[in-house]
């Protein structure tokens, strides 16, 4: 038994076993309590839903890995989303072609990456905290967005967008595509290329890392890029599901886009922490938000069922450190 | 005098940067150089200052919070509700209550942070959630407007009529916000309790290895924010004159911005009362400034963010750092 539970244990790496003791809880305590739970509406609502929430945690992942924080992540989504409304607009509303759209998502991927940047710099080079860089990243980009539509909402978006927000092929949801894209390009980028390396070494300790030879700087301001052009991926993604854009959707997510993290074992000092993990304790909020909700609870219900989550996880974490104590002291 | 400015730097530059401020909108608009003005800032920003020294004394501790101003949310709604069970009450029955039911929420954050080990920001944010979504699931999001008359009625402390008939009023939150001030001073700077809570946050190994009780500094720390959380709360109804649910939700990164802009550090062992209220008050006059300038008020987050964003680059690095970067990048040798 201890050995097929090591096995187990080294096949899906130590982050991954508290995320999926999680869901396997979730689905066996929804699969009693709530009858039909095991549907397809149930899976198809969680595959529409996780795409957003998951795009913007991608985007926080890499900054916490390195120890930082992106606070701007739903703001520079909406700035995104915006800058894709507004070249759609142009190029005639609802009946903008297909070279408008790749226009404006580049110029959207542009936006959200030099927002990144912008960020990355100031703290790669004032070694400002990343908590207030971003803080006042947010408040900008929150002021700038409202500023620029007066707090309404851009709409007008050409029909052959909805696919995108609405589509399936296959059977599978088009934003769950794009979602599971880039959860591959993010591991692909984590585990097998040098900057994913240098980002977890920074994160475990910057000066070392900056003393055997590796420009931390270059790492950090890159991380934050990539971290704003994902956010721009789900600004594209949420225009094409609610067909508007709104300053202030998706705000809600911003706290919870941090919790996914942790929950997905992620080290909130970084340094430690897997995409993968991540993406399963993202399926894990969501099935438990369909299955309240599947009983008749509100949202709000589900919000704060995923802090106690949260809070649990911490604590069993905290307990399981304390027997590894005792038992190794035994030992 | 020279160790004055040393150890004030934070501070000194605020206010020179306030002046400044001043000084150009008494130029620019006619209204900002009056009492009455002066005033009205003062009562506007008496709740996110009340928040603001509450907050100082976590971060000195090393800690952060989220979840102070949904706590907040959470003592109004509770304390309206027990005022109505209790039919009406008065101002003290009032503090009693809310102060009471603040602690209570800013040590279970104390309890989740030293109890388990559990970083700060990891248990706030949980708590933020798990209290905005109980919150709002409870209350239906509806809204309180039934208040009791001595909480909706309007405390005028000191008036004066102006030359041009207007009235100069100072009210009661200010009087409640300059009482939290002085006892946030007196804790973190005339107690031994305040002076752990620097060394605590400073280096908390080394402050265990002196024999001081983290535990009690978590307490101290997160029940004192409780405790300012619960009296803004209180004070936010009786200037709104009602109970919103989500009302306060999302103060609490605008009133983090304003104490680390005041000189907080995050990591611990540093900051100011003076420091964090001169914080709060840039953002509330730049605020004002803008509004008497007929800015429009869609512009004023991006303009405060711009602010915030480049007092934070500038106050964390000295133009030698700088230099040499600038350099290397103009001359590439």
């Amino acid at each position: 038994m201890t050995v097929l539970i090591e096995r187990v244990r080294n096949a899906l790496g130590p982050e991954l076993a508290g995320p999926f003791a999680a869901f396997v809880a979730v689905m066996i305590v929804f699969g009693f309590a709530a009858p039909n739970f095991f549907s397809r509406a149930t899976f198809g609502s969680v595959a529409f839903q996780l795409p957003e929430l998951g795009l913007l945690t991608l985007a926080m992942l890499l900054p916490i890995l390195t120890g930082g924080l992106n606070l701007a992540i739903t703001f520079t989504a909406n700035m995104a989303g915006l800058t894709l409304a507004w070249v759609l607009q142009s190029q005639g509303g609802v009946d903008a072609g297909v070279g408008a759209f790749m226009l404006g998502s580049v110029l959207a991927i542009a936006v959200g990456a030099l927002s990144g940047l912008i960020m990355g710099l100031v703290i790669a080079y004032t070694k400002a905290h990343p908590i207030l860089v971003s803080l006042s990243m947010m408040i900008f980009l929150r002021g700038l967005g409202e500023f620029l539509t007066r707090g309404g909402d851009v709409s007008g978006i050409p029909g052959f967008l909805a696919p995108i927000g609405y589509g399936s092929i296959i059977g599978i949801p088009v934003p769950l595509l794009i979602f599971i894209a880039c959860v591959l390009i993010w591991h692909v980028l984590l585990t097998r290329m040098k900057l994913g390396f240098n980002t977890y070494m920074i994160g475990s300790n910057i000066e070392a890392t900056r003393y055997s030879g590796i420009n931390t700087r270059k790492v950090q301001v890159l991380v934050y890029t990539l971290s704003g052009a994902m956010c721009a991926v789900a600004g594209i993604i949420m225009l094409a599901r609610f067909n508007s854009v709104r300053v202030g959707h998706g705000e809600s997510y911003l706290l919870i886009t941090v919790l996914a993290c942790f929950l997905g074992g992620v080290n909130p000092f970084g340094g430690f922490g897997r995409v993968i993990p991540v993406f399963v304790a993202l399926v894990v909020l969501q099935l438990l938000s369909s299955g309240l909700n599947l009983m008749g609870a509100s949202q709000h219900l589900a919000t704060a069922v995923w802090g106690i989550l949260m809070i649990t996880v911490m604590i069993l974490r905290w307990l399981a450190g304390r027997l590894k104590f005792l038992t190794t002291n035994r030992g | 005098m020279r160790r004055f400015v040393r150890s004030h730097a934070t501070e000194l530059a605020l206010l020179a940067v306030i002046a400044v401020i001043c000084v150009f909108l008494s130029f620019a608009t006619d209204r900002f150089f009056t009492l009455g003005n002066a005033f009205d800032l003062l009562n506007t920003s008496s709740v996110n200052i009340i928040f603001a020294v509450g907050l100082l004394v976590v971060l000195i501790a090393g800690g952060i919070d989220i979840s102070f101003a949904v706590a907040a949310s959470v003592v109004q709604y509770l304390t309206a509700t027990v005022l109505g069970w209790v039919g009406g009450g008065n101002w003290i029955v009032g503090f009693i209550i809310a102060g009471a039911l603040g602690v209570a929420l800013g040590c279970i954050n104390a309890f989740l942070i030293h109890g388990f080990r559990i970083i700060s920001i990891v248990a706030t944010i949980s708590t933020f959630n798990i209290f905005f979504g109980l919150l709002m699931f409870f209350t239906g999001g509806v809204s309180i407007y039934n208040l009791p008359d001595w909480l909706t009625t309007r405390v005028v402390l000191f008036e004066r009529e102006m030359a041009d008939g207007t009235w100069a009023e100072i009210t009661l939150p200010v009087l409640i916000m300059a009482i939290c001030v002085f006892a946030t001073w007196a804790l973190i700077t005339r107690t031994t309790t305040g002076r752990q809570l620097y060394a605590f946050g400073d280096n908390p190994e080394g402050a265990r290895r002196f024999g001081i009780n983290i535990g009690a500094m978590q307490f101290i720390a997160f029940g004192w924010l409780g405790l300012m959380a619960g009296i803004a709360g209180l004070v936010q109804a009786h200037y709104a004159q009602e109970v919103v649910p989500n009302a306060l939700y999302g103060r609490e990164l605008d009133v983090l911005a304003a104490v680390v802009l005041g000189g907080a550090r995050l990591g611990g062992g540093k900051g100011s009362v003076l420091g964090c209220i001169l914080g709060v008050l840039l953002v509330s006059i730049t605020q004002n400034g803008l509004n008497l300038m007929g800015v429009s008020p869609f512009a004023f987050k991006m303009i405060v963010g711009a602010i915030i964003l480049a007092a934070i680059t500038l106050s964390n690095t000295s133009i030698e750092r700088l230099l040499p970067f600038l350099k290397s990048r103009r001359v590439p040798s």
